[in-house]
């Protein structure tokens, strides 16, 4: 991967919003967000209602997001476009979710909705109407997605990138700071662990830091680049954000999020919890 | 105080102003709220903390501890921040002028 394959500019984006085979998707903690005014043509996925089972703390299964896709009318043949609010959070879980389910031909919008809001590009209240597919998804890919045991069985021995603030990766917040706290029962950090917030990886205006400046943040950091890693976070979201940092703009071919992330791992029974800076 | 503090940015049911540390106010623009505008907690270090994005009264919210935190708004309309100091568990107040 490179970030010719996974990035699109906002010019480009204005520029492709009525290209053939092209689905812009915006992805939202807040659907708010899309129904006050959307990139034109852009279809809504929320994370939380059609991403995540209702029942089971998992994905939906893949027939689920079959039935999702197509009702939304998205072809396996289109080229996805995601885009959404908060840093593109959102939208970078839902990319490595697409290719979790083996849509490859996905990319990212650089800068995300903010950028496109700051640059006063336009925005339209227009829901689009896309007529019913048959799509069909490929098994999940869990070369890109790490589990509760293997993340316990890598410390020390793999990556673990902890992608959150230092106050949570030290366990004085359980939560980024703009949400009331809640969430996992203990505080603080898996042991081995680097602290890399993803914010680190990203600019002002939402965009993606160079390749260059990321190559840089990661192994000032200390991350072993012949290692395999692990990103994870509170609910996974924010390390989709490093995934993507790491495997498809760098081309790190050994990276998983980790999506159970703290909300699991800080409620585990017995597992070991640094807390702290992890530097002393 | 010329007037009663706003309080249009309610606080979540639960917030604990006895144990949490609350940092609200606006972003304003020669005096008129400025809504939609993405709103940057950075910490002591500059460091980026959280973002949330001004109501349409221009209001924002925070949950942070006790320390000394920059609030930055970027708007179409311009960029400003102001600093804000936390002693403790509280409502910290502060207006963020863009221009």
């Amino acid at each position: 991967m490179s970030r010719q394959d996974a990035l699109v500019s906002a010019d480009w984006a204005e520029q492709n919003l009525d290209a053939p085979n092209t689905v812009f998707v915006e992805v939202d903690e807040d659907t708010t967000a899309y129904e006050g005014g959307h990139i034109p043509g852009a279809v809504k996925l929320d994370w939380k209602t059609e991403l995540q089972d209702p029942v089971r703390r998992d994905f939906v299964d893949k027939s689920g997001f079959e039935q999702l896709l197509s009702g939304k009318g998205i072809s396996n043949d289109d080229t996805i476009i995601l885009y959404g609010g908060n840093n593109n959070w959102f939208a970078a879980y839902a990319y490595w979710y697409f290719k979790l389910y083996g849509h490859q031909a996905v990319k990212l919008l650089d800068g995300g909705r903010k950028k496109w809001e700051l640059d006063g590009r336009k925005l339209d209240t227009e829901v689009p109407q896309r007529s019913q597919t048959q799509y069909r998804a490929q098994e999940q890919d869990t070369s890109i997605r790490a589990f509760r045991d293997e993340v316990v069985n890598a410390i020390g021995t793999k990556n673990l990138v902890d992608v959150r603030s230092p106050d949570e990766f030290s366990g004085k917040l359980l939560a980024p700071a703009h949400l009331p706290q809640e969430q996992a029962q203990r505080g603080g950090h898996i042991p081995s662990a680097l602290n890399v917030p993803w914010s680190k990886a990203a600019n002002e205006d939402g965009t993606f830091k160079s390749d260059d400046e990321l190559r840089a943040l990661y192994s000032e950091q200390g991350l072993d680049s012949s290692r395999p890693t692990i990103a994870y976070c509170r609910i996974g979201e924010r390390s989709s954000h490093t995934w993507f940092a790491l495997h498809e703009l760098l081309g790190e071919t050994d990276v998983k999020n980790y999506d159970g992330s703290w909300t699991e791992y800080g409620s585990l029974i017995g597992v070991p919890i640094e807390t702290g800076d992890g530097k002393s | 105080m010329c007037s009663a503090p706003e309080q249009s940015a309610e606080l979540p049911a639960g917030t604990d102003l006895s144990k949490e540390s609350v940092l609200v106010g606006k972003v304003t623009n020669g005096g008129s709220p400025v809504g939609g505008a993405y709103v940057r907690l950075l910490d002591g270090t500059g460091e980026f903390t959280a973002e949330v994005v001004s109501s349409a009264s221009g209001d924002y919210r925070f949950f942070a501890r006790p320390g000394t935190w920059t609030v930055r708004a970027l708007s179409r309309s311009g960029n400003g921040q102001t600093e804000v100091s936390v002693g403790g568990p509280g409502l910290f107040t502060t207006e963020v002028q863009v221009a």
